[in-house]
């Protein structure tokens, strides 16, 4: 059996290995992704951002037991910050989802960032095609702990949930550009505290300023209460699933679905092509020891980094128009 | 371009809160580079081994307080074994007296650290008997 048929089997350890190996930039993985890219596109993908601490892992431990109720087979992707000076990382997220860890139709994997910045890792499209693959019906995925830029998430995923909770900032957070403009749905989390109602007016009055919404979808803020209540919480998680659902269909009904694919591929090509032209250009430099020479001469002030760019430009890439490469 | 690192999981089985020990590890395992998935206190064997297989780590290591080492330590390396695992070493530390250590290591596992054990001896060990695949 090829591991494309083990995984379209839903084999979880050829999948979390075909996951790390792409994590690692082993070339063989991305023609095992080629074999797949065919079998995806199946599954409904949900993307869970906001500040750290605001209960996004809860947030998609009930959401996965929502999901199981309704007999669905749901995977989820967790990722977390890639220490800056050790490179390595504590993948923490999946502290909150142990009650499904004994579940065979819950596939829960994490990934550390890597370095990169957007709020996932570079792997997470792929882990995405990964878990489709397998026949999961819903996937989730829940990015870093972000602040206002990281909206990498709008590039992979149907469905932006963004996580607010209450006493992060003034109301002129709220206007900023950024990650609150990416979401599909809010979700006012701990909504029991102090200061939710002013978020939940806040959020209303910055939504009112936009003129008009793609399909009309206005994000609608969902305020998630009490995790103690039981029912309370339970009817709010319902709520909240009932809007994704919701949302999904306004995509449907608007042929606004085509936009998102759309959206997602050119991220993958991008990707790609840093991966295929300018991954192997950097490696070189870095082997050769060309990359630190660069690196002295401009901590000397001898060049500026445009520069540099046009000259390992003109020497790797001299058959193209150089203009524009180095920016 | 490619990077290889260390998956290690840091799990805490059975009926003991106590991971301070725990999240001292997690953090030293981060610090020598390798990505540590910690899954928090009060799992059983069958959380822990399915956890680990999901996460595709190199090393399981173990951490116990209660006393109950010599039938949860056991326990995991079986379940791996059974779901075609038992590629991932399974490693313990703790309240472990000497004389369990011939009866854990007869059950498969690789090593056993206790109180006093430096952090780096711990690294080391990891960095010695682990090959990154």
């Amino acid at each position: 059996m090829t591991k494309t048929d083990k995984i379209r089997k839903g084999d979880v350890r050829t999948a979390t290995r075909l996951i790390r190996n792409i994590e690692n930039n082993i070339p063989e993985a991305r023609s095992t992704i080629r074999t797949l890219f065919p079998f995806t596109g199946k599954a409904r993908v949900i993307g869970l951002t906001g500040p750290p601490g605001a209960g996004k892992s809860t947030l998609i431990d009930s959401l996965i037991a929502l999901y199981r109720d309704r007999d669905k087979k749901v995977g989820a992707l967790l990722v977390d910050p890639t220490s800056p000076f050790t490179g390595g990382a504590i993948l923490g997220d999946r502290i909150r989802l142990q009650r499904h860890a004994e579940d065979p139709d819950v596939f829960v994997r994490s990934l550390a960032t890597r370095g990169a910045l957007g709020g996932l890792s570079k792997a997470a499209g792929d882990a995405v095609h990964v878990m489709d693959a397998m026949g999961k019906d819903v996937i989730l995925v829940e990015t870093v702990g972000t602040g206002q830029q990281e909206v990498e998430i709008m590039n992979h995923v149907h469905t932006v949930i963004v996580v607010i909770v209450p006493g992060m900032g003034d109301s002129i957070q709220a206007i900023k550009a950024g990650i609150l403009e990416v979401a599909d749905v809010f979700v006012i989390n701990k909504a029991e505290r102090e200061g939710a109602d002013k978020l939940y007016q806040e959020l209303m009055a910055m939504l009112n300023m936009v003129d008009s919404f793609p399909g009309g979808w206005r994000p609608p803020v969902i305020r998630v209460g009490n995790l103690f209540d039981k029912e309370i919480f339970e009817k709010n998680i319902a709520e909240l699933s009932n809007s994704i659902d919701a949302h999904y269909r306004n995509l449907v009904e608007n042929d606004l679905l085509g936009d998102r694919v759309r959206r997602k591929v050119t991220a993958e090509l991008n990707e790609a092509l840093q991966f295929s032209i300018l991954a192997p250009i950097l490696e070189k430099l870095i082997a050769e020891g060309e990359f630190d020479t660069l690196v002295d001469k401009l901590l000397k002030k001898e060049t500026d980094p445009y520069t540099c760019a046009e000259e390992v430009a003109k020497k790797y890439l001299r058959k193209q128009p150089l203009k524009g490469v180095a920016g | 371009m490619g990077e290889r690192k260390l998956r290690i999981m840091v799990a805490k089985p059975g009926l003991d809160g106590h991971d301070r020990g725990a999240r001292v590890l997690a953090r030293c395992f981060r610090d020598a580079g390798f990505e540590v998935i910690y899954t928090g206190c009060h799992q059983t064997p069958e959380q822990i081994a399915a956890s680990a297989i999901q996460e595709d780590v190199d090393v399981v290591g173990l951490s116990c307080l209660s006393g109950a080492h010599r039938y949860l330590f056991p326990r995991v390396v079986e379940l791996l074994k059974e779901q075609k695992a038992e590629d991932i070493t399974v490693i313990g530390g703790g309240v472990i007296p000497d004389q369990d250590f011939q009866m854990l290591y007869d059950a498969g596992i690789k090593e056993i650290f206790t109180p006093g054990a430096s952090l780096d001896s711990i690294v080391e060990w990891i960095n010695t008997h682990i090959k990154l695949s």
